[in-house]
């Protein structure tokens, strides 16, 4: 499904990726760990397609199709979902407007018309019983006033919403407390099947405890230097980072 | 000849031709003798210093249009709030329309204001409120001079007015380039209410300037909602002049969105003359291409206890140019007042500007007064979410701009108000969102 092969990027001539390569098919999960500052966000945004980065070498393909000069919408209309480290505050819309304009713009570019509002109650009732939101927090204006577990609970029902081919969960744990922290990984351990993908980055072990990964890729320097089983992140966790870095030397 | 020789040696004629009491003569000679000594404002005058009329005032204005023009409803509709049912009082080229019109004698006058001026029945509410907050200054002084025709509002003791009245002035200039000095009253009388929308309109593309006046006076526990719609042709251009006297508990709020035009210049001034007052100052600024809109704003708190709240917001793209100038005054007698004033501007284009002067001279010392002002450009990591979720560029953009602006729509009372100005803002940025805000 997702296919990086050499990939260089850099920000303001500071070169942060320095040849990646990840694959991650169908069906699979993901976990990219790495200590602060090795580019895991930067990968998350350039997957997106967040213009500020500058790739300048490698490609990114999603379905053997390129879609490194694509923009944002359209990576997005082509099932790529990105929950943000720190989503973003957007006073004036609710949360419904939100989520029913991306929905219709992600149809609307697929040539299809807009959900009738009856599906879309629907949907938008099941899939906030399915991450515990109340009605109430859909009224509220999009991440106004939210708290740490709100934000990230949010990011996964617009997740849920979406349907996403493939979904880059960027350190959605930080922030969350251990009951928000099963609600979120029930949530999007609901939404998985054989026919999506999900990438985890994260920092520590304890979401993939809920949310169990195929495979664990150790993310240092700007290169995936080390990729093993779910058993990598446990030594990760009991080790730390050091001594991949010494492995490396 | 210049426009200003023009105007003085037209006055005489004017003057032949209306019929009024020799009290409303006077003023109007006093008036005229004052704008003889001021002239047009320039840029040398502080508050002028950064609206220029000059290229405007170079037209070869015509002072009274003298042709009865008249329009067909079915042209001019989509300028109507035409959804709900209201009173109308409309004018075109600053002549009454009683065609486009739907007045009212039934317990309360909305009417003409050149009937309330020359009729003996209406003499005692003019004798009362005629120019008696309307200040001396360069442009109301040339208003006042000229003063005859416009909406005559009065709304008795209790009084809560069944549906809101339009007051629109249309221009429709066929040959010439149209000078028009509309003058408003609007007297509303304890406890009564009233909800009023102001609209000029010019139907060419011949150059209008539009110099208008209104008073409004809000007695004890009286209630005015006034919503101005200002989105005018490129080459019409608008100095509004609004007066407000208000007394103990009554509330006034002015709504003031201007999305298009040439020159748009605003003058609200607020003078708090009791206890309890609340006055309300709004505004919605979209404009692109060489629009200007100034906001010049005043609030005059003379007495204790009472509030003010301003919220204005400004989106300047391409070359448009915005001027914000928000005075607060507290008289020293003016003990716990509360006066708010919130400014915050989007610069689109690098091309674009905002002079933004929050002005605030507080003589008490027992006040709430707070002012923020920002000028910023559009989030752009708020946009790359919106992108990420799938929304385009444009879209997003717009949405965003929505969201700033919407503090200012949310107090909006007239639902019909609100959906037509998330019209005309979706119209403005090309944009179709598939709900309102």
């Amino acid at each position: 499904m997702l296919k990086i092969n050499n990939l260089h990027a850099s920000i303001d001539d500071k070169s942060i990726l320095k040849g990646l390569n990840i694959e991650v098919k169908a069906g699979e999960v993901h976990a990219i760990m790495g200590p602060n500052g090795a580019g895991k966000s930067t990968l998350a945004n350039i997957i997106a397609g967040k213009d500020e980065y500058e790739i300048t070498e490698g490609i990114i393909e999603l379905d053997g199709e390129d879609i490194s000069e694509l923009a944002p919408e359209e990576r997005a209309h082509n099932g790529v979902f990105l929950s943000f480290q720190y989503p973003v505050e957007i006073p004036g819309v609710s949360v419904t407007n939100f989520i029913k304009t991306a929905i219709n713009e992600t149809r609307k570019a697929k040539g299809l018309e807009d959900m009738p509002a009856k599906d879309m109650l629907k949907m938008i009732r099941e899939k906030s019983e399915l991450l515990e939101i109340d009605r109430k927090f859909l009224s509220r204006s999009l991440n106004e006033g939210f708290s740490g577990g709100e934000k990230k609970r949010n990011e996964i029902f617009q997740m849920a919403m979406l349907q996403p081919k493939l979904a880059i969960l960027d350190e959605t744990d930080s922030g969350l407390d251990i009951d928000a922290l099963r609600i979120v990984a029930n949530g999007v351990n609901k939404l998985k099947s054989k026919d999506n993908a999900v990438i985890v980055i994260t920092h520590y072990q304890r979401l993939l405890e809920y949310i169990v990964p195929d495979f664990v890729h150790v993310l240092h320097d700007g290169k995936i230097v080390k990729t093993g089983d779910a058993s990598l992140a446990l030594e990760l966790e009991a080790k730390g980072y050091d001594w991949i870095k010494q492995e490396l030397v | 000849m210049e426009l200003k020789d023009k105007i003085v040696e037209s006055y005489v004629a004017f003057e032949n031709g209306i019929n009024v009491n020799t009290a409303i003569h006077d003023i109007r000679s006093e008036a005229l003798q004052n704008f003889e000594k001021l002239g047009f404002p320039t840029k040398k005058l502080e508050e002028w210093k950064y609206t220029s009329l000059n290229a405007v005032l170079k037209n070869d204005f015509s002072i009274f249009p003298n042709k009865e023009n008249s329009i067909e409803f079915a042209d001019v509709k989509k300028y109507f709030i035409h959804d709900i049912d209201t009173y109308k009082v409309v004018f075109i080229d600053g002549k009454y329309s009683s065609f486009l019109s739907d007045t009212t004698h039934d317990g309360k006058d909305v009417c003409l204001m050149s009937s309330a001026l020359s009729k003996s029945k209406y003499k005692a509410v003019i004798e009362n409120y005629f120019n008696k907050i309307a200040k001396q200054d360069n442009l109301t002084s040339l208003n006042t001079a000229f003063a005859n025709e416009g909406a005559y509002i009065y709304i008795p003791k209790n009084v809560e007015v069944e549906k809101p009245i339009q007051i629109i002035n249309f221009t429709t200039g066929n040959d010439v380039a149209t000078m028009i000095q509309p003058r408003n009253l609007i007297v509303v009388e304890e406890n009564a209410h009233v909800q009023i929308i102001e609209r000029h309109q010019s139907l060419t593309e011949n150059a209008v300037l539009t110099n208008v006046v209104t008073e409004i006076y809000a007695a004890r526990n009286a209630n005015v909602d006034f919503y101005k719609i200002q989105n005018d042709k490129d080459n019409a251009s608008l100095v509004d002049n609004t007066y407000i006297e208000q007394k103990t508990n009554s509330e006034v709020s002015v709504h003031t969105f201007s999305f298009g035009g040439n020159i748009t210049r605003n003058n609200l001034n607020f003078y708090q003359r009791g206890e309890h007052i609340n006055s309300i100052l709004k505004g919605i600024t979209i404009i692109e291409g060489k629009q200007h809109v100034d906001h010049h704003t005043l609030v005059h708190h003379i007495e204790p206890n009472c509030e003010s709240h301003q919220d204005y917001k400004g989106i300047f793209d391409e070359r448009s140019t915005g001027v914000f100038n928000g005075k607060v005054i507290v008289e020293k007698e003016a003990q716990k007042t509360n006066a708010y004033q919130q400014n915050n501007n989007v610069l689109v284009s690098d091309k674009s500007t905002i002079n933004a002067k929050p002005q605030l001279e507080i003589f008490a010392d027992d006040v709430k007064c707070s002012h923020g002002c920002t000028i910023g450009q559009l989030d752009s990591d708020a946009l790359f979410y919106m992108q990420q979720r799938g929304i385009p560029k444009k879209e997003g953009k717009a949405l965003l701009m929505y969201a700033f602006a919407n503090t200012v729509l949310e107090s909006v009372k007239i639902p019909e108000v609100k959906s037509r100005i998330t019209k005309l803002i979706a119209t403005k940025l090309a944009v179709n969102i598939g709900f309102d805000l």
